[in-house]
């Protein structure tokens, strides 16, 4: 009796997810519901890689289990017990032969999509003739995000907004502890780091507002280092730009050294414009210091990594 | 005057929270009566001179899980404040900058204070029983190890009542780990703490190192060696060559943030990005370290619950030394997202998956050892029945994240919480739960309650897939992990909801553990027979708890099942016949660790508030306490024979 | 220091079967002490190459380095390990005043190493080249630091060693001391041909 009542909790609990699985659909799905042409193909990756995880999790789990029930101790069935059956060279081979072949598969897989998807590579090759990328600067402070566009001459704190259907190529640094920049809808994040200019290209193909946020803990506040991204149409976007220029104010050097003292903003401000060369300045000024500048091709990085060794 | 003292009284204890003012309360009310008790049944000479001097493995491993098994406490207190602030959005119940502090120590705890000591405790308990040792080949070395481990793990907790909590995550990233961004104590704790008992830690791996490999009983080749034991060489190993790359960058750290150097800083040359390396070059392979043990205890139990010969010996040893050496060479799956470019992303996510290879075998090693078996499941195989799925999924979704190009979709997200947390509990903790119920009966001679270890077992099983499989979800929502609170229009609130339902069951099944050790004890099931599994190997072939020798005479070894097949011989009618009684050498107790521990605690102390005048004379003590202990010559002396055949026959055993 | 916690006496006597050789035991446990000994000196030459070009304005390498004093500081190690190894020959040899004569001659070389590098250390200091100056001096200063930190363990525990022979002889095990010790003083020095070529050498060149 007792049994039975804990099996009807045990399926119970995928099912309570389910439901609020379902509940959820109406929201941000993030990684799950990409609208971007990097985050599709990262998507496929993970589709990929679940679809290998569910041909091993299931011939694994009935073993478990058929073994389990077949062998155990006050079986009625007349099951062999073979005390000191201890090696099988075919079992064996099958054993290490299986999940060699397995990680074999996956690691082409990955090894070709690492190339594929290098953050660092620009997208322009997947969009039609003549568009040109647009270049956005990130910068990430304690405990909110600088936007900077120099093709614009506009500023924006935690909201960025782009043309759909246009490659993005953000630059991005910290002049505060690392972060992490990640618009899960559009595609992975990468790290935001003092001294280094890293790049990420990313392309909306939808228009929308997407969620964006810090992914990695950089103090107090980090829990409040959320961002809107904005896809919208080209007009629309000239538009903000244009409406931006003309009604918000400029950021000032001294404007910035506020914003980048530590502390939580919550409106999303618009600056008409911002200091020239601002960003390189900000890179530059932990830059100068390091042995590499800006890892974007990670070359400098890579050598480091391995000096360490 | 009363106002400088009270001054100094504010900074220097944590005030402000009625938690803590709680948790204060509850610690001095809890030292007394411990104080009382020990005064009050004058059991003071008996602490001294049976546990805190004693140099005997079985004690020192008994000290260590009693320690762990606090700590779990204290995390797992951790883990549920944690969860109870994410329950529901725009949650006020913890300040984000608590929620930092607990969340850091949760981690640092579960890690090098929880599953570290545990396991210490578990080699202590059954290496020198299963190898037919009469102890260890250090034991005053061990006993140190373990007072460093204790000292570091009191000096970390410390900082919850005095002076704050670190809040820079468990691995404490620079540069908000440095001066500059964290100015307070807090990550003076951290590091003192962890580089305390990180010594001890390094000691313990030479120590199990050179016990294995020169103390087995004659006639044990290395390869007849039982398997948990081929498991804490090769844990050990690892440990050797990790933990010293801790060691040093714990104090780059606070060279920097002590003699204002430049390793990690932003300014002035630092570089941040070296320590990121060198911490995962260290805490990589610590997830090996504690995760390998865990593989041994189940090889052993799945081969004592099966009745059956482990499957493929020498697959599972080949394995195991895989696993340790090529945890060397992943560290930087932890970092993809560095921009480190596509060949050094690709070669360390395919080592990564690499290290499946071996982990898959083990797995298929244990399903084929159970193949043709008969097997029972008392709570040690239940623990191991709930670890192979539990492990299988945390083991994929590990893959999963190893695919560099889609790590950057899963990184610093609920999904990779999810993952760890599903090797970690699905895995080790399982796995030293599974090992302790197992070795309960030699520890302390009387059986744990079956029906209620039922019980834990289900809760804890549960309640994990309750907490961690809406946290994958999570993840791909777009949850990341540290953030303290989260608004209502991400629509995260129902699987945090579930997921807070989840920790909490697990909560009750500590508790349920908790009284259950607590029946058995007043219940007192004696295991009179040293065996009460019909279980294999050389430790359950002296009576429980091991007399304080282990062995009376030196057993002979010629299977790696040696106990097993003693068995068949014994039931043949054809014993091994047993040499002559001789004196037994022993190691005496010793002074010296806890000394030169609580010097280091001191010097520790000194160092986080930069009171150099306590400071360096408690270094001065540390080394004045090495050299006393240098010139002591006096450390050994025998059992006579007749002791050894009065315990013997106390034990019910013929010689 | 934890090496000289592998004094410590263990049990097991080597009377059941002599499989448990106490010698044997203590000597690789030391043996893997030197192996961590090397991982964390290699982990701290690997910071120090990563950060030697990071001057940050300050002082660099060959603006600093003064060869003659290191050369000296080389020549009076590489000595003293020499006179270790006269010692050890002369314990086998069961001489236990040429002994204790050569261990003093060591500990004499070794004090004066020690002092020539704190004087170095301090003459820079003074200079304006602190180990909070720049990234490539907290590594010079560290790392070098630690070997003469080690130097300086090796000096008491080698004084202390001359104390207990000097009141018990050449036994069992004393004898074992002194040849953990000779292997931990060879070992010093080995780490210092390579502080002296990659650091020294390497950075005046």
């Amino acid at each position: 009796m007792k049994l039975r009542g804990w099996r009807r909790l045990i399926a119970a609990v995928p099912l309570l997810a389910i439901v609020f699985l379902m509940s959820g659909c109406s929201t941000d799905m993030g990684v799950l519901d990409p609208k971007g042409t990097v985050a599709d193909q990262q998507f496929d990756l993970i589709m990929i890689t679940v679809i290998i995880s569910i041909v091993i999790f299931v011939p694994v789990m009935a073993m478990t289990f058929w073994f389990a029930w077949k062998y155990r101790e006050n079986r009625k069935s007349d099951a062999e017990y073979k005390p000191n059956w201890s090696h099988s060279t075919k079992v064996e081979t099958f054993m290490w032969g299986i999940p060699i072949v397995i990680i074999i598969i996956l690691g082409t897989i990955t090894t070709v999509y690492s190339f594929k998807l290098e953050p660092s590579k620009a997208l322009a090759a997947e969009t039609k003739d003549g568009v040109k990328p647009i270049t956005i600067e990130v910068t990430s402070l304690d405990w909110k995000w600088l936007f900077t566009y120099p093709e614009q001459g506009i500023a924006t704190v935690n909201y960025v907004q782009f043309p759909e259907d246009v490659p993005v190529e953000f630059k991005l640094t910290s002049d505060a502890p690392m972060n992490s920049f990640w618009i899960p809808q559009l595609g992975g994040q990468i790290y935001t780091m003092s001294g280094m200019a890293m790049e990420l290209n990313l392309i909306a193909n939808e228009p929308g507002e997407y969620q964006g946020r810090g992914a990695n803990f950089s103090g107090e506040h980090f829990g409040k280092m959320e961002f809107i991204a904005k896809a919208t149409s080209q007009e629309d976007f000239d538009h903000w730009v244009a409406d931006i220029k003309q009604s918000s104010p400029a950021l000032t050097e001294q404007g910035y050294d506020e914003l980048a003292e530590p502390g939580v903003v919550d409106t999303n401000d618009t600056y008409s414009s911002f200091p020239e060369g601002l960003f390189d300045r900000i890179v530059n000024k932990y830059g100068s210091s390091h042995n590499h500048s800006g890892a974007s091709e990670g070359e400098s990085s890579s050598e480091e990594t391995s000096s360490e060794d | 005057m009363w106002e400088d003292i009270k001054d100094w009284a504010s900074d220097f204890f944590v005030t402000g929270d009625p938690l803590i003012y709680g948790a204060d309360v509850g610690i001095v009310l809890a030292s007394l009566s411990i104080l009382f008790v020990l005064t009050y049944f004058k059991k003071w000479k008996w602490l001294w001179s049976e546990w805190i001097t004693t140099v005997d493995h079985k004690k020192i491993g008994i000290m260590y899980i009693i320690a762990a098994l606090l700590m779990l406490f204290r995390g797992g207190m951790d883990a549920l404040l944690m969860r109870t602030q994410l329950v529901m959005p725009d949650m006020e119940f913890l300040k984000p900058e608590h929620y930092n502090e607990i969340f850091t120590t949760h981690g640092v705890i579960m890690i090098l204070f929880m599953a570290m000591p545990l396991m210490f405790g578990l080699f202590n308990i059954a290496v020198p029983l299963q190898i037919g040792a009469r102890d260890v080949a250090f034991p005053v070395l061990n006993s140190l190890s373990f007072w460093l481990f204790f000292m570091g793990a009191m000096l970390f907790n410390l900082s919850f009542v005095i002076g704050g909590s670190p809040n820079a995550g468990w691995l404490a990233y620079p540069p908000l780990s440095e001066t500059m961004f964290n100015p307070g104590v807090g990550q003076d704790f951290y590091i003192w703490g962890i580089q305390i008992s990180g010594i001890g830690s390094l000691m313990t791996g030479i120590n199990f190192i050179v016990t294995i490999l020169k103390m087995r009983a004659p006639g044990m080749k290395l390869m007849k060696m039982p398997m948990f034991t081929w498991s804490v060489f090769a844990s050990s190993l690892t440990i050797m060559l990790a933990f010293p790359i801790l060691t040093v960058t714990l104090a780059l750290l606070f060279i920097d943030r002590f003699l204002g150097a430049h390793f990690f800083t932003l300014d002035a040359g630092g570089n941040p990005m070296m320590y990121i390396n060198l911490i995962w070059m260290w805490g990589h392979p610590e997830v090996y370290i504690v995760i390998l043990p865990a593989f041994g205890i189940f090889s052993d139990i799945v081969s004592t619950f099966s009745k059956k010969k482990v499957f493929g010996y020498k697959s599972m040893v080949f394995a195991l030394m895989i696993i340790s050496v090529v945890s060397f060479v992943t560290w930087a799956h932890h970092f993809f997202t560095m921009g480190s470019g596509a060949s050094v992303n690709a070669f360390f996510a395919i080592s990564t998956m690499v290290i499946a290879i071996p982990t898959g075998v083990k797995v298929f090693n244990w399903l084929f050892t159970m193949y043709k078996g008969k097997i029972s499941f008392k709570s040690p195989m239940l623990w191991t029945m709930g670890f192979i799925p539990c492990f299988v999924v945390g083991g994929l979704t590990g893959v999963m994240l190893s695919v560099a190009p889609a790590d950057f979709q899963f990184h610093n997200s609920y999904f990779l919480i999810a993952h760890f947390h599903q090797v970690l509990i699905g895995g080790v903790a399982f796995g030293y739960f599974a090992g302790l119920y197992y070795w309960w009966p030699k520890m302390f001679g009387f059986k744990l309650d079956e029906k209620l270890g039922k019980w834990a077992f289900w809760l804890w099983n549960i309640g994990f897939y309750v907490c961690f499989m809406p946290q994958y979800v999570l993840g791909l929502m777009g949850m990341t992990r540290r953030y303290s609170t989260y608004s209502w229009d991400t629509g995260w609130f129902g699987l945090n909801l579930v997921s807070t339902i989840g920790a909490f069951i697990m909560g009750a099944g500590f508790l349920v553990q908790v009284w259950q050790i607590v029946y058995s004890i007043k219940k007192m099931d004696k295991d009179t027979t040293g065996d009460p599994w019909d279980a294999r190997t050389l430790e359950w072939s002296i009576p429980s708890p091991a007399p304080m020798y282990n062995f009376a005479t030196d057993p002979r070894v010629s299977d790696v099942d040696e106990w097993w097949e003693e068995k068949q011989r014994i039931a043949a009618g054809k014993p091994t016949p047993k040499p002559a009684l001789e004196p037994i050498h022993m190691p005496k107790n010793s002074a010296m660790p806890i000394f030169k521990a609580t010097f280091w605690f001191l010097a520790g102390f000194g160092f986080v508030f930069d009171w150099m005048w306590l400071a360096l004379p408690a270094m001065a003590g540390v080394g004045i306490t090495m050299l006393v202990y240098s010139f002591n010559y006096d450390t050994e002396y025998y059992i006579p024979v007749d002791e050894i055949r009065k315990t013997e026959a106390a034990a019910g055993r013929a010689v | 220091m934890s090496h000289n916690a592998n004094h410590a006496v263990q049990g097991h006597g080597h009377d059941h079967g002599g499989h448990h050789d106490l010698d044997a035991l203590r000597q690789m446990g030391f043996w893997l002490f030197l192996i961590t000994d090397c991982i964390l000196f290699g982990t701290l030459f690997a910071t120090y190459i990563v950060l030697h070009n990071n001057t940050a304005g300050g002082p660099t390498a060959s603006e600093l380095f003064e060869m003659p004093g290191v050369i000296a500081e080389t020549f009076i190690l590489l000595t003293s390990s020499f006179t270790s190894g006269l010692a050890v020959l002369c314990m086998n040899r069961g001489n236990k005043k040429g002994l204790i004569g050569w261990l003093i001659v060591t500990v004499l070389l070794g004090a004066s190493f020690v002092t020539l590098e704190v004087t170095e250390f301090l003459k820079m200091i003074d200079e304006g080249a602190k180990i909070s100056t720049s990234a490539f001096l907290s590594g010079f200063y560290t790392l070098v630091g630690t070997h003469g930190l080690h130097v300086s363990v090796g000096l008491v525990w080698m004084t202390a060693l001359i104390i207990q022979l000097s009141k018990r002889g050449i036994t069992k095990t004393t004898r074992r001391k002194i040849n953990i010790i000779s292997l931990y003083w060879h070992f010093l020095d080995a780490v210092w041909i390579f502080v002296f070529t990659i650091v020294y050498m390497m950075g005046v060149m």
